[in-house]
């Protein structure tokens, strides 16, 4: 057979039927599901008179709008106090219910955002295909699972028919070779591709994140580059199996059995690009010179170096591009010069499927330990990615960490990176985040956000300004740690 | 879904790339369970002068006069006529319906973002991709020209102007085959049960670990 790549393989052990017009039938092993995008689905079902085709391939949780101070969350659905919020969650459950769906509701421990849940419980596997109606699938990727967002439509046609109409797309390998700089991130990687390739660079492509640096990484680490393929224009991010892939799954509840382990390995082990594979584009990158990044616009390919200064407009040579840099930087309330660090903050967000894993949580707190807010800081937030990764990290003590240096620690959901739910910034507000968005609005009406990796949001919430995190006295793990497989299980 | 007909829309134009989803249809209204009604707050922090929720009255708010939608000579535009990557971000689809619910059938841009792609389509609007200068001589002259109208037409692949030029463009197959129809993807996936089924014999074997129905 002729070489492939991952994705070339992926695609092939998943193809129902070719249509000669390109298009092809795609099996989807697993389906994951939150309360925003499957109302209109379920109800599509209903009105057809249709069933699931496999119940036990779905699995849901609410997330997006679940709020998360305790005081709230302690009174279940009651607790969301936005009609509108509450009525989409209690949809979700009596839909799971009717479908007799699994679905891990607000307060299973077992909750939180579904690009956290699907990996933590082995719901996500390599080799597998895994959709949701959601962009950031694509997180599902640093398992080598082919994965990627859904659309509402293609959510009710995923739990009619288990498949997909899907188009082969084409292959991407961004390879990032060599050391990171210590205090430097996966966060950092990836921003720093966006920044190189742009938001559309990887439209039409299914990228593979290869390279030493991406094989230094943790799952952790991988499902932060994953998860903003994404922002790339790319549907698909994939990270080819190794030893990391393997250990992280092993006595996960929805892993294999001990006896089928065996065989799932050897099978997983072949779930790499071949040598000689053809890619129809690769961009390289080196990890040496890679910075702490930190995005200064509206779009997250406006990232800047947290050395460098606010870029220039009339440095580009288009219009296009010149006209939405002027755009951005009204919105964001910035001028062209201005140092980074120069950047004085309103607010803090540590949390998001791209980081609010138990790394991005030990990496926050390793700086934030023994230090204060800064007093220009209104609030500085921590929100544990799922139920079990709040359990660990309190285990371990992280949150009296950040109680202690001042910032509150929360219940888990999406909270302020869409700001759904209660959490959200004010006009004019300006958030260090660990999300994945900057888009105008997106964490409340007239916010502005910048992204950054989790070790650089609490360095900025204890200065009240962006600081680079490697003139800092603390001990950065580089996202090499991994959470243990065992605690989490519930 | 309704069949795509041939066209003569009024085009109105949005002059900015990298349009998300976020702008088309901002997240507080994604908290519906329902599929219609989002027209009104189609590009809402762009058209209103306040900040909106779900369920108020959109009569009564204050409009953004600057915004190209809310001038006059642009009402009842069917076809948008956009810059590069439009529809990036979320996978949202209530985007789509957004722009249905308001009115459009079509949009041309430069390029769009793969997954606002899929659900157009999936909701009978067609996307039609033509080349940067194209769009912006396009751009142009609906700047200049009150009540400028383009032929659309899907069966040919084609956009005419009314000086008579057309552009043609590329539509892929299937998807032109559903739109002019107006046919349901998940019927049509249906006729192919036993080809589903005996994937699942092959695959279950290879891969029992992925089934825990057993
Ligand atoms: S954390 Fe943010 S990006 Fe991730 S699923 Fe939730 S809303 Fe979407």
């Amino acid at each position: 057979m002729a070489s492939q790549t991952l994705y070339d393989k992926l695609w092939a052990q998943h193809l129902v039927t070719q249509r000669d017009d390109g298009s092809a039938l795609i099996y989807i092993d697993r389906h994951l599901l939150h309360e925003v995008t499957s109302p209109q689905a379920f109800e599509g079902l209903r009105l057809a008179g249709r069933k699931p085709w496999r119940r036990d391939a779905n699995l849901a949780t609410p997330d997006h709008n679940v709020p998360t101070t305790l005081k709230e969350r302690s009174a279940g659905n009651a607790g969301i106090l936005d009609d509108v919020s509450r009525i989409q969650v209690e949809t979700l459950d009596a839909n799971c219910e009717s479908f007799e769906i699994e679905e891990f509701r607000i307060n299973d421990e077992r909750q939180g955002i579904v690009h956290v849940v699907g990996p933590e419980q082995g719901a996500t596997l390599p080799g597998m295909t895994v959709v949701c109606g959601d962009s950031h699938t694509a997180t599902h990727g640093a398992f080598a699972a082919l994965s990627h967002g859904i659309g509402t439509s293609e959510v009710e046609h995923v739990l009619a028919t288990q498949c997909l109409i899907a188009q082969k797309m084409k292959n991407l390998q961004v390879r990032v070779e060599g050391k990171l700089g210590l205090g430097v991130t996966a966060k950092d990687i990836v921003l720093a591709i966006i920044g190189r390739i742009g938001t559309a660079g990887g439209t039409g492509y299914a990228i593979e994140f290869a390279g030493s640096a991406i094989r230094d990484l943790s799952m952790e680490g991988r499902m932060t580059i994953c998860n903003m393929a994404i922002e790339a224009g790319a549907r698909v991010g994939l990270v080819a199996v190794d030893d990391h892939t393997i250990d992280y799954l092993k006595g996960r509840p929805f892993a294999p059995t001990a006896d089928q382990w065996p065989a799932a390995v050897e099978a997983w082990r072949d779930l790499v690009s071949d040598d000689d594979a053809h890619f129809d584009k690769i961009v390289e990158l080196d990890a040496a010179e890679i910075e702490p990044q930190v995005t200064w616009g509206t779009s997250p390919e406006m990232v800047a170096n947290v050395s460098a200064r606010v870029p220039d407009p009339t440095d580009a040579n288009d219009e296009t591009v010149t006209q939405g840099m002027n755009r951005a930087l009204e919105y964001m309330g910035l001028s062209a010069g201005q140092k980074i660090t120069d950047i004085q903050l309103d607010k803090v967000f540590i949390g998001s499927c791209t980081n609010s894993r138990i790394e991005d949580l030990r990496e926050a707190a390793k700086v934030a330990k023994g230090r204060k807010v800064a007093t220009n800081i209104q609030l500085a937030m921590v929100v544990p990615g799922s139920g079990l990764v709040k359990r660990l990290a309190e285990a371990e003590g992280l949150d009296r960490i950040f109680v202690e240096a001042g910032f509150e620690w929360r219940e888990p959901g999406c909270s302020m990176c869409l700001a759904m739910n209660a959490d959200k910034l004010g006009a004019g507000e300006r958030c260090a985040s660990t999300s994945n968005r900057n888009f105008e609005g997106r964490q409340g009406y007239g916010g502005r956000t910048h992204l950054v990796s989790p070790a650089m949001a609490a360095a900025a919430a204890v200065e009240g300004h962006f600081v680079d995190v490697r003139d800092y006295d603390y001990d950065p793990g580089n996202n090499m740690g991994r959470a243990d497989a065992g605690e989490m299980s519930a | 879904m309704k069949k795509f007909e041939r066209l003569q829309g009024l085009v109105a134009p949005m002059d900015r790339a990298n349009v998300d989803t976020d702008l088309i249809i901002p997240k507080q209204f994604l908290k519906s369970i329902k599929r219609t009604g989002f027209g009104p707050n189609l590009f809402d922090e762009l058209r209103y002068l306040d900040e909106g929720y779900p369920g108020q009255d959109a009569t009564s708010r204050p409009l953004n006069p600057d915004f190209v939608l809310n001038q006059p000579r642009y009402r009842g535009a069917q076809v948008l006529l956009a810059r590069r990557n439009f529809g990036c971000g979320s996978s949202r689809e209530h985007a789509p319906w957004a722009l249905d619910d308001f009115g459009f059938c079509v949009v041309i841009a430069p390029s769009f973002a793969d997954i606002f792609y899929n659900n157009s389509f999936k909701n009978g609007i067609l996307l039609i991709t033509l080349d940067e200068a194209t769009v912006e001589r396009l751009f142009q002259a609906t700047e200049a020209t009150e009540g400028y109208r383009l032929d659309i037409d899907l069966e040919g692949q084609r956009v005419i102007t009314p000086s008579g030029e057309a552009f043609p463009f590329e539509v892929d197959a299937f998807r032109k085959h559903c739109l002019l129809e107006g046919l349901d993807d998940i019927g049509l996936t249906l006729e192919q049960s036993g080809a589903i089924r005996d994937f699942e014999s092959r695959h279950r074997p290879s891969n029992p670990w992925l089934f825990r129905d057993a």
